[in-house]
């Protein structure tokens, strides 16, 4: 789930003008972009890769490992699909507003072919100093740095404000994985938190949260198994009950999918969560000092 | 989408299902001349939203005079926030027993759920939690279907006598009206078998996704338009996302997840949101009918621009804010938190062009704006 320089990214979509702009950007910035995917432009070199009819056709070409697309809802299934069946490993899927059936009949197929999905309405990975896939502002050295603290986030405007704020307080990120803000998505908190807890180059994490659903609840789980400082900020506190806002899955219904559920369970769990972003900082510094501390301590003991 | 009572009926029996004869009506005597023609009928209130029981929006009536006397008090309630303009009046049925059924999009499997409850009549968190026993659910491969042996399977165990055929049969009618229109929830609760056998939805509970209802057009009509404020349906029209709220914080910012931060920290220093509105996305070049839309609230007494570009540039959000700022000549102060995506060009702007400085920190823009709204 965290990108690397050695996965092979291809980009479904890539002549349009967000496609062209986007992988311009993850070119400049190292990520290793192997083809696009056009089915009229089949043949010709874009951004300075070749351009195949369908992922499958790239798979049977050189091959690729991450999928990245640039895709309108009505189309999205069905690039997906193809994608998934092609074998992408990883498929991160930006578009927002995919009829909810689309995104059952995708993650079906992913399921049955092992593929991870990473959205929809992701704003994409980041993992600074070596590559990024979608549209977050990896080559803002303001926003990112090379550094310990792994970042999950529903979304990117938030997330992106996220890693300013650590930047700042002096951390960088070993990763940034937006997940997504929408009711069904693949790649759940839970798995971007496990895959942050496995990962050597990570120390803490920031766990950026929203109202609605239950994940942040499911993750609180992991939260209470891992020696890994966890601070957090939960966004939709001051959001009235059964709008929508602006993401399809920050929708409070009854009790379920409430602030004060998400922050209980976390709290629970041994997390610290602020009540303003700008605060994440100096929370996270407490933890790793408690944190080194008590390793401190533990190599003394031995 | 959320479709009223009447409207998911005339979507099921479009789809071939059966459903109690009824008329909707909009005044007493309609109500009269529809049960002079039914016979014996229940009045209930039209509106999308649930617990119409418990606020008094249902009544039996046994004739013309009674079912006019129902309509009389129903027509003119208010229910859940939703006025009641219309009653469905329909047949009273000979209820032999009530079951609850449903299929709905589920985020924990990501896929479709089929639920059936004996317990009919009541919430379906109540029966998970007193009487779990009675509820059974299935999550479906969404491209394999669900049919006749899936019905009987989830069915499997529970005590439905001859009434297990008829329902088997009519959780495979729900799924295919399900799948057939979108739908995010499609619940009947009750559904009843009758005395002569047959087994027909009572309620109705239709929720279209609103993300394909551009192939959903011939049932579209059939829906409950969303209660919008006059400002709320500006915003619809110019494709914004806004909702407007109490308070006197003008909110504008981008991206969804930052929108609703802007919120909260307006809440936190002890302000009210007066709006949610989001220039993410492919909206973020709107920024002069954005601005426009949020000062047209006359609650609204201090803005904060809240801006943290990723895909959306800040320089280009920026200078639609300036452009319309002095385009309208707000007389309201203005607190401005920028960063990101073309943050240098968008803070030297707002410095020369509107002789504010930007914040560093957003927490402080947003302080000082709730301290200006006071």
């Amino acid at each position: 789930m965290i990108v690397r320089k050695s996965d092979r990214v291809l980009v479904q979509g890539i002549t349009g003008k967000q496609g062209t702009f986007w992988t311009e950007q993850m070119q400049a910035y190292g990520t290793t972009v192997v083809g696009g995917v056009n089915p009229k432009k089949a043949g010709q070199n874009h951004c300075g890769v070749p351009i195949f009819a369908t992922a499958k056709e790239a798979m049977a070409n050189g091959g690729f490992d991450v999928s990245v697309m640039f895709i309108p809802p009505a189309a999205a299934k069905a690039a997906a699909i193809d994608a998934i069946e092609a074998g992408a490993k990883t498929v991160v899927c930006l578009t927002e507003h995919i009829p909810s059936h689309d995104v059952m009949e995708m993650h079906a197929a992913a399921a049955e072919h092992g593929t991870r999905i990473i959205g929809p309405n992701t704003a994409g990975i980041v993992t600074p100093g070596e590559g990024f896939v979608g549209i977050m502002p990896a080559f803002n050295p303001r926003v990112f740095q090379p550094g310990r603290v792994g970042v999950i986030s529903r979304s990117g405007s938030l997330g992106t404000l996220v890693c300013l704020n650590l930047v700042r307080g002096g951390h960088g990120q070993s990763a940034f994985l937006g997940i997504g803000g929408d009711p069904m998505i693949g790649t759940t908190t839970k798995d971007a938190l496990a895959a942050l807890i496995d990962d050597p180059g990570t120390d803490a994490i920031a766990l950026v949260g929203e109202i609605g659903g239950s994940m942040e609840e499911e993750a609180a789980e992991l939260v209470a198994k891992t020696d890994k400082p966890v601070v957090s900020f939960i966004a939709g506190r001051a959001s009235p009950p059964g709008k929508k806002m602006g993401h399809a899955g920050a929708i409070v219904t009854g009790d379920r999918g409430s602030y004060a559920s998400k922050r209980g369970a976390l709290e629970r769990a041994g997390a610290v969560v602020v009540d303003v972003p700008g605060d994440l900082p100096a929370a996270l510094d407490a933890l790793m000092a408690e944190a080194a501390k008590r390793s401190g301590a533990q190599r003394l003991a031995d | 989408m959320n479709f009223e009572e009447q409207a998911g009926k005339s979507v099921l029996a479009r789809a071939g299902v059966s459903v109690p004869q009824g008329r909707l009506c909009a005044s007493a005597q309609e109500a009269e001349a529809a049960a002079r023609a039914i016979g014996p009928v229940v009045v209930k209130a039209q509106v999308p939203t649930g617990k119409r029981g418990k606020s008094g929006g249902v009544k039996l009536a046994a004739t013309p005079e009674e079912a006019a006397a129902s309509a009389q008090a129903i027509l003119g309630m208010e229910i859940g926030g939703f006025p009641v303009a219309r009653v469905l009046v329909e047949e009273q049925a000979a209820i032999a027993r009530e079951f609850y059924a449903a299929v709905l999009n589920d985020p924990a499997s990501r896929s479709p759920l089929v639920l059936f409850s004996t317990e009919g009549g009541m919430d379906i968190e109540e029966v998970a939690a007193t009487r779990p026993e009675s509820l059974r659910r299935m999550a479906v491969d969404i491209r394999k279907g669900f049919g006749p042996a899936d019905a009987r399977r989830l069915l499997l165990g529970l005590d439905l006598g001859e009434a297990a055929v008829p329902v088997a049969a009519m959780l495979v009618d729900l799924y295919r009206v399900y799948r057939q229109h979108d739908a995010e929830l499609l619940e009947i609760n009750p559904l009843a078998l009758l005395a002569d056998g047959r087994v027909v939805p009572l309620d109705c509970k239709l929720t279209v996704d609103d993300a394909a209802l551009y192939r959903q057009a011939d049932i579209a009509e059939l829906g409950a338009k969303e209660p919008l404020s006059a400002l709320e349906e500006r915003g619809r029209a110019l494709d914004l996302k806004f909702i407007e709220l109490e308070g006197n914080v003008g909110v504008l910012a981008n991206g969804a997840g930052l929108t609703m931060t802007t919120m909260d920290v307006v809440s936190h220093a002890g302000g009210r949101p007066a709006n949610f509105l989001e220039i993410g996305g492919e909206a973020y070049t709107k920024g002069t009918e954005a601005l426009d839309l949020v000062l047209s609230n006359p609650g609204v007494k201090s803005l904060v621009v809240n801006f943290c570009g990723a895909f959306a540039r800040t320089d280009v959000m920026a200078g639609g804010v300036i452009q319309a700022w002095k385009t309208l000549n707000p007389t309201i102060p203005v607190f401005f938190s920028i960063h990101g995506t073309g943050e240098d060009e968008a803070v030297r702007m707002v410095r020369e062009e509107l002789g504010i400085e930007p914040y560093d920190r957003m927490e402080d823009a947003i302080s000082a704006a709730v301290e200006a709204a006071r």
